[in-house]
């Protein structure tokens, strides 16, 4: 579905991503894990092609899709979760839905109650501002914000950052939840452990290389994996 | 919740009865009235200060140009509207200038936004990448520039150079600034209210999360910039028609700080407060406070501080304890409504029913 190949990219002065290659199959969960500051979300940035890259292809679906603007690539089907959830504070969680549909002119209605079904949390404070929500509440509504656009292909940025473990347990179901309705993912995490045992392909990046891949359970039995991300 | 129809209704009913009580305020007290000062000048800043709320409330661009576009804004309508009988009178050093045309009133406050709105286009390219502070300060010198521009004495044919541009048309009623006010203000809380305000709101709480949701954040920026620098041009023209002459030098940045304060006082991303602090900073700075200014003897007690200036620093003080602790201003970010009043009265009601 998704095809990065060499991809570098400059980010600040440096070279932060320096010739990348992954590929995400259609209805898959791929997981990019790695320490801070490896590339990881700087490739999804270029992805969403909020960060022009140096160098590289990225076909999505066949299509090239590097150079293209943020406002192009959405209604194409890619949609980024950024990190820290970034939900807009001071707009009710219905106008932050909206906003997730902002590129989209049609009937919105389906879609909302889609959300909402998936998070019935949501429904419940429908009125009430983004910035009042718990982390969590914050973090299904940034889900539920990018699935308005009503994307192929899910980018999510971290999406356990600083929440309480239950609550991460409960993000991840729903991430499976969301894959199995036929949207493919793309995650990348620090909480390495979470990701791997959801993901069906994960790579391991290190200072903007790739330095191992395979399916998640060949890594979490990698001893260097192992000893560098799950702490056993 | 209220059925929409009732809300039109209420709304309207209660605009008339405004316009109403002012036409008959007009006919019963004396036209010299401090009162109508107030409601004149208040009208105009109210307008203004939303226009600049547009921008620095609802889509967080802190800019401080507002002086210069309002300046803008004055000098097209009153340069388009000078009878042509009076210009050779106006335009004493430059031969009557080289306008030679007088459009109406109405289509002259429209291109007094136009124009403005045209300078923001411009200037927006360059200024509108910048951020927070950054943006204020190239903000404030396109201001203090334009005020420059506007006294060279090259540009004196059109702009009277640094001399006064007067005998345009005024207005003589309260009734007009409060009509052309009002319907301006109408249009920016329906364009806050559209799916507009909605992204302008969200490049405020988050630009990189606006930007993710293909928001383009430049071309949003601009279309804030613009909209609300023609709504100050609008302002700034009613100002002419208030004063009835103008001088680019009384543009200052002090200008746009009372702005600002008028904002901030009300309530930074509230229109209703931004409307009900004019009315309150123009009464303060133009009628209640004015005593301060006087040299005052109670019997042959001659009272200590008062005299000329003294009004300015009760202000400055009022000001201070304002923004150290109500830092949100009168409204917040709320909004005063039909239904919030409602609200407030039945919370009364059931108070009082529990007391007994």
């Amino acid at each position: 579905m998704l095809k990065v190949n060499d991809l570098k990219v400059n980010y600040g002065g440096i070279e932060a991503v320096k010739g990348v290659s992954f590929e995400v199959p259609e209805k898959s969960i791929v997981t990019l894990i790695g320490a801070n500051g490896a590339g990881k979300s700087t490739i999804l940035r270029s992805i969403s092609g909020l960060v022009k890259p140096r160098s590289g292809k990225i076909v999505f679906l066949g299509e090239e899709i590097l150079g293209l603007g943020t406002e192009a690539i959405i209604p194409k089907g890619i949609t980024l979760v950024p990190e820290g959830r970034k939900i807009f504070q001071d707009l009710s969680v219905y106008e932050n839905l909206k906003i997730g549909a902002y590129l989209r002119k049609d009937d919105l209605t389906d879609d909302i109650n889609m959300v909402y079904d998936l998070f019935p949390r949501l429904k419940e404070r429908s009125w009430q501002m983004g910035g009042t929500l718990s982390g969590g509440e914050q973090q299904m509504l940034a889900v539920g914000r990018a699935l308005m656009s009503r994307p192929k292909l899910l980018m999510m940025d971290e999406p356990s950052l600083g929440l309480a473990p239950l609550i991460v347990r409960d993000i991840f179901a729903i991430i499976r939840e969301i894959n199995k309705q036929g949207v493919t993912i793309l995650l990348i995490e620090q909480n390495a452990n979470m990701a791997l045992h959801v993901a069906d392909i994960g790579y391991v990046m290190e200072t903007g290389r790739i330095t191992l891949s395979g399916n998640g359970k060949e890594l979490m039995a990698n001893d260097a994996v192992k000893a560098a991300y799950l702490g056993t | 919740m209220m059925d929409k129809n009732k809300k039109i209704l209420i709304s309207i009913s209660l605009v008339v009865g405004l316009f109403a009580l002012l036409f008959i305020l007009e006919q019963v007290m004396p036209s010299s009235s401090m009162l109508f000062v107030v409601l004149k000048k208040g009208a105009i800043f109210a307008l203004v200060a939303v226009s600049m709320n547009l921008l620095n409330g609802f889509t967080g661009l802190f800019s401080l140009g507002q002086a210069g576009f309002m300046l803008i804004g004055a000098y097209t309508y009153a340069i388009l509207t000078i009878p042509m009988a009076d210009r050779a009178a106006v335009y004493q050093y430059f031969d009557g200038g080289i306008i030679g045309f007088t459009l109406s009133v109405p289509i002259a406050l429209i291109l007094a936004g136009i124009i403005a709105a045209i300078f923001a286009f411009l200037i927006g390219f360059p200024v509108l990448r910048l951020k927070s502070d950054y943006l204020a300060i190239a903000t404030l010198g396109f201001a203090e520039i334009i005020r420059a521009f506007f006294q060279w004495d090259v540009l004196g044919p059109i702009t009277n150079s640094s001399n006064l541009l007067r005998k345009f048309p005024t207005f003589s009623t309260v009734l007009y600034p409060f009509a052309v006010a009002g319907i301006c203000i109408f249009v920016i809380v329906l364009l806050i209210n559209s799916s507009y305000g909605r992204v302008f709101k969200a490049i405020r709480d988050d630009e990189i999360a606006a930007e993710a949701m293909g928001i383009n954040l430049a071309k949003q920026k601009q279309l804030a910039f613009i909209t609300s620098s023609f709504f100050a041009g609008v302002g700034g023209g009613l100002l002419a028609m208030y004063q009835s002459s103008i001088q680019a030098s009384a543009f200052k940045a002090s200008m746009t700080y009372e702005i600002l304060l008028i904002v901030v006082i009300g309530g930074v991303g509230s229109i209703t407060g931004s409307v009900l602090s004019s009315f309150l900073f123009i009464a303060s700075s133009e009628w209640w406070l004015r005593f301060l200014d006087a040299e005052t003897y109670i019997g042959s007690f001659h009272v200590p501080l008062m005299r000329s200036g003294f009004r300015k620093v009760v202000f400055s003080i009022i000001i201070m304890i304002v923004v150290l602790f109500y830092r949100k201003g009168i409204m917040g970010t709320k909004e005063f409504s039909i239904e919030g009043i409602g609200r407030f009265f039945r919370r009364l009601f059931a108070k009082k029913k529990e007391a007994q």
